[in-house]
């Protein structure tokens, strides 16, 4: 006796995960975008090479996230004392007492959840821009990925930085270290990876070559065994 | 895609991954391609935005009574609360600071929690807004609420900065805990918002039009 056949998938259709309408499923061209008619959600946004890109672009926020976080990042001189910092003092500014759970989720917020994303994406997307089957894990990966994204606050770290500057210049004199740079660089990059990828291509992708048999364009393959 | 008119997958009998759009019959429970549960409308959503809502709400009034920062000089002790520090800037010049942070730390808190239990409100009665206005409402409520971090990381950065022995020290508050809770429990409610259920308001009253004629 045979088990029931796992459910199938509807090939041919898209749903606007946002607002619930079906679309037939049409691939837009490289650089055009597939848009919810009904609520401007961009449902599909393909480009060219743009796997490429996100991993150099990845590789790079890793590396520049290592430096700006051990590198001074401010330093402040008044009347002869001075203080310097780096992102990873500023994030674990609160130290007393209950105020430490404060500063560990600053320090994830700012700096180990950008990374850790970077890291998920580069574990996902190698494989499959050199056409290999997509590493263990990687749906998992890359759901987590996803659900960690409204919690990357690099750039809003950012702006924070110029207000608490404009805050304390007229108090005395702020010089920035090489950590101010790397991390202002890093705010673009990290914007412009989340803004290259296609999520739609980057399942889609995945989808290929599966364990359980289904092939990319989500037929099954013929039992061998009868 | 456009000029038809919609048809929702709910309508076709099918159900879409939130996660990562892939379309499945309806009754699959978990999304062969990304593992995320399918549901077809999150019935529980409405009861988690509120909890949320409300936990965020108790945390947003101790973030405003107890002081953000205690700055120290060589004379004097100055603890200031969000709106105070605000109106501290305002007054030594510094306007246009003063309103990033009142508009960071009050004006955005403040409209998300009206914006959200607007919306919570509007799917289960009719409302005057149109659906695209309340979805437009929905998009900017999740895009924005992250934003209000901005308070917590300029405490952050000043409080590790300023740390000059005898001459001056500024050091955080109990409200800046509170006042971070208080953004992590918004995001989290509008998070658990089923943004679907606004749109499933418009389809009913399309078919109630429709039984009409």
């Amino acid at each position: 006796m045979q088990d029931r056949l796992p459910p199938q998938p509807v090939p041919d259709l898209i749903v606007c995960p946002q607002c619930d309408a079906a679309y037939k499923l049409a691939r837009p061209a490289s650089g055009e975008r597939a848009v919810c008619a009904r609520c401007h959600t961009a449902l599909i946004t393909p480009r060219s090479k743009a796997g490429l890109q996100i991993i150099a672009v990845s590789i790079a926020i890793v590396v520049l996230v290592i430096a700006a976080t051990v590198f001074p990042f401010l330093t402040i001189k008044v009347a002869g004392t001075q203080n310097s910092v780096s992102i990873l003092d500023a994030a674990l500014a609160f130290s007393d007492g209950p105020l430490i759970a404060l500063s560990l989720s600053t320090a994830a917020l700012i700096i180990f959840i950008p990374l850790l994303r970077v890291l998920l994406a580069l574990y996902v997307l190698i494989p499959v821009v050199l056409d290999r089957m997509p590493a263990k894990g990687s749906r998992q990966a890359f759901r987590m990925s996803e659900a960690l994204r409204p919690w990357s606050m690099a750039e809003i770290f950012a702006i924070g930085c110029a207000v608490a500057l404009v805050k304390i210049t007229d108090l005395a004199d702020v010089t920035f270290g090489p950590a101010f740079w790397m991390f202002a660089i890093l705010v673009v990059l990290v914007v412009a990876q989340d803004n290259f990828m296609c999520r739609w291509t980057v399942w889609k992708s995945l989808d290929g070559l599966r364990k359980d048999g289904l092939r990319k364009d989500g037929l099954r393959k013929p039992e061998r065994d009868t | 895609m456009s000029g038809t008119p919609i048809i929702t997958a709910r309508e076709m009998g099918v159900v879409g991954c939130r996660g990562c759009t892939q379309v499945w019959p309806q009754g699959t429970q978990i999304c062969g391609r990304c593992g995320k549960r399918l549901q077809l409308r999150d019935h529980k959503s409405l009861q988690r935005v509120w909890a949320w809502w409300i936990v965020g709400m108790l945390c947003y009034i101790p973030a405003n009574l107890y002081p953000m920062l205690r700055t120290r000089t060589l004379l004097t002790v100055q603890q200031d609360t969000i709106v105070g520090g605000a109106i501290e800037l305002f007054t030594h010049g510094a306007p246009f600071v003063a309103a990033i942070i009142l508009f960071a730390s009050v004006v955005i808190p403040l409209g998300k929690f009206f914006a959200i239990a607007y919306l919570a409100i509007s799917v289960q009665r009719r409302s005057a807004a149109s659906f695209g206005q309340r979805h437009l409402l929905y998009e900017v409520v999740e895009y924005i609420g992250r934003w209000s971090m901005i308070d917590i990381f300029v405490v952050a950065i000043l409080s590790s900065l300023v740390q000059l022995r005898t001459l001056a020290a500024i050091d955080p508050g109990p409200a800046s805990l509170f006042f971070a809770l208080s953004v992590i429990f918004t995001m989290l409610s509008a998070q658990s918002f089923d943004s679907r259920l606004i749109w499933d308001v418009q389809s009913r009253d399309m078919g109630e039009a429709k039984s009409g004629h």
